[in-house]
């Protein structure tokens, strides 16, 4: 049951646009909400599996976009001291790894920074980083147009030899886009926390002193769990930036973070489907909304509908609803055979 | 005799003004039981910090096996061979008692043959994870908690706890085994099974000092016993010996009571003498 569950998720949102029909504004809203869904499973990873709260994360997406859109739309800089950099446009299935490098290195850097100190720390340092890259997004008009914006951002090709190339400029084409990653990113994660790192996590969020006395490096765990973290949200961020081709400092909105750990905490941090299912409640939630209420007062329905979700369910949806199945099904079983020897 | 395997060269510990040892000095060879006893606050637990890298010593160091532990981290110095339990929190909670022990095989040993990040990712783990899930079921069998496996260990007695502890340290395959009150929390009959564990693992070659209160316990499996008072070392020697100490004795029942011990024993001796 808990094997097929993913499947069906990914089945039924393979067959949502033969469904709804290919309505332009539902569809968009489906894509971004799958954007977010992906940073949002990169914030569970450090979130939910490690402990470690980055309210920054929002960065590292922004990071990707700009690094992504700026790779394909090339620029031409002065960094004063005679030296000028010059780049010339590359197609945006380059931008794409590039971005998920950039985002990477950040995320290093960021938990390198703070790892040694940790909880509260970590959080300060999020925010800060976040906060001094969108001043220099805001700032820095000669590389990034400021407040202007970056535009006519391309869309992604996809070339397979022999076979052609594709501009995936319509919203089905990117709509499954988004889902491949998705997939994908939702597929990495789930490797990661069933395996020996994931264990390292693990055992570092439940016991810190004991996970160390059996060997485990915090440092090194935490810091590899921030860069494939930061690297994914940037992922995310190219998507972002090569769908809606066009770009601001306001990706880099703190709301936007907030919004992630809404869909984390209110989905199950932890868990593997709890960032998928808080993200299409919390991202297909203004759609629902915006023909009976301006977009300030869907915020409040926002909270009321979290509240709601965690006085039911304090842990989150899925949690909560694995609960009610263990109970359906009687106590737990001794460990299973098949779980020890597969 | 050889070259001690654990070397406390006059450690000190103080923080700030509170000197919380202020002169060990101690060894330990091969093959050993060796029992650290003293009253509360005498500085057992503080000593285990620092052998276990958790603590700086203001001065002196401690020597594994030859190697100054002075300046490694706690993860570093377990995989020289120096593992140990804790005295409360010895299990990680919200995981079953299988996927700790799963958790505690992380070193899987010096031989370092665990996947690398990038084999996991590629799905190519399969052959180490199921060694390791083998070898986590010998180590449950070998402290008799293999039928929990299953259980949250969160939710296990407090002296089933104590034996995951054991089973995580065990894991990491050592040389040398610090066990942090290990039988709190445990029946006579426990303690028992207990004993027969700790014997059996040293005669599997693993050295093992051990911090405990339960006398009896104490008495029963060391080798050898040292006695830490207000953070100095006030004796040493075989239980026999530690025994009848009047330091020791002085210590744990106060002033006055080591002089009428020995009031009690001249008068015993010569009851018998008369008789």
């Amino acid at each position: 049951m808990t094997r097929l569950a993913p499947l069906a998720v990914l089945a039924g949102l393979g067959l949502l646009p033969l469904a709804l029909g290919t309505n332009p504004y539902l569809l968009n809203a489906m894509i971004t909400t799958g954007i977010l869904i992906i940073a949002a499973m990169s914030l569970n990873l450090l979130l939910g599996f490690t402990g470690q709260l980055s309210l920054g994360h929002i960065a590292f997406f922004g990071i990707g976009a700009y690094v992504s859109a700026l790779t394909s739309l090339g620029f031409d800089v002065d960094l004063g001291f005679g030296l000028r950099v010059v780049h010339a446009p590359w197609p945006a299935a380059i931008g794409f790894p590039l971005a998920i490098l950039a985002a990477g290195a950040c995320g290093w850097l960021v938990g390198r920074l703070s790892f040694r100190v940790r909880g509260a720390y970590f959080v300060i340092v999020t925010i800060s980083f976040a906060e001094v890259v969108r001043l220099v997004a805001l700032n820095w008009v000669e590389l990034t147009q400021g407040p202007l914006a970056l535009t006519g951002i391309p869309a992604f090709t996809l070339g397979l030899p022999g076979l052609g190339t594709w501009t995936l400029k319509t919203k089905l084409q990117n709509y499954y886009l988004v889902l491949s990653v998705g997939t994908l990113c939702y597929l990495i994660v789930a490797r990661l926390v069933g395996s020996r790192f994931g264990r390292a996590m693990r055992g570092l969020k439940e016991n810190e002193s004991l996970a160390l006395s059996v060997g485990i490096d915090a440092t090194r765990t935490l810091t590899i769990a921030a860069v494939i973290s930061a690297g994914m949200a940037g992922a995310a961020g190219s998507l972002y930036a090569h769908y809606l081709r066009i770009i601001d400092p306001d990706v880099f909105q703190f709301s936007t973070t907030v919004t992630m750990v809404i869909m984390v905490v209110g989905g199950g941090k932890g868990t593997l489907l709890g960032p998928i299912i808080g993200g299409v409640i919390f991202g297909m939630l203004p759609v629902a909304l915006r023909p009976v209420m301006a977009p300030e007062a869907q915020w409040m329905v926002y909270g009321l509908v979290l509240i709601a979700i965690l006085f039911v369910v304090p842990k989150g949806i899925v949690p909560g609803l694995a609960g009610l199945v263990r109970r359906r099904a009687g106590p737990a079983p001794a460990p299973l055979a098949a779980e020890v020897h597969p | 005799m050889s070259a001690p395997l654990l070397a406390i060269d006059h450690v000190g510990v103080r923080f700030g003004g509170l000197v919380a040892i202020a002169d060990l000095h101690f060894d330990v060879h091969r093959g050993e039981i060796v029992s650290l006893i003293g009253p509360n606050g005498a500085g057992k637990t503080t000593a285990f910090n620092v052998m276990t890298g958790f603590l700086k010593p203001s001065r002196g160091q401690v020597r594994f096996r030859g190697t100054p532990l002075g300046g490694l981290q706690p993860h570093e110095i377990v995989r020289l061979g120096l593992a140990r339990t804790f005295q409360r929190t010895s299990v990680f909670p919200d995981d079953t008692v299988f996927d700790n022990v799963m958790i505690g095989l992380h070193r899987r040993g010096a031989s370092g043959d665990h996947p690398r990040l990038l084999d996991t990712l590629l799905g190519r783990d399969g052959a180490a994870e199921r060694a390791s899930r083998g070898r986590a079921l010998e180590l449950l069998d070998r402290v008799g908690l293999a039928a929990r496996a299953g259980e949250k260990a969160g939710a296990l007695a407090y002296g089933e706890q104590r034996l995951v502890g054991v089973a995580l340290a065990l894991a990491s395959n050592p040389t040398m085994l610090l066990l942090d009150e290990p039988v709190s929390g445990m029946n006579a009959s426990e303690t028992q099974v207990f004993v027969r564990l700790i014997r059996g693992i040293r005669d599997d070659g693993i050295t093992i000092l051990l911090v405990e209160h339960d006398m009896p316990m104490v008495m029963a499996v060391s080798d050898r016993i040292a006695v830490l008072n207000h953070g100095r070392l006030i004796a040493q020697g075989p239980p026999a010996a530690i025994r009848t100490d009047p330091a020791v004795i002085e210590a744990y029942l106060g002033q006055g009571s080591a002089a009428r011990e020995a009031a009690h024993r001249a008068a015993a001796v010569r009851e018998t003498s008369d008789a």
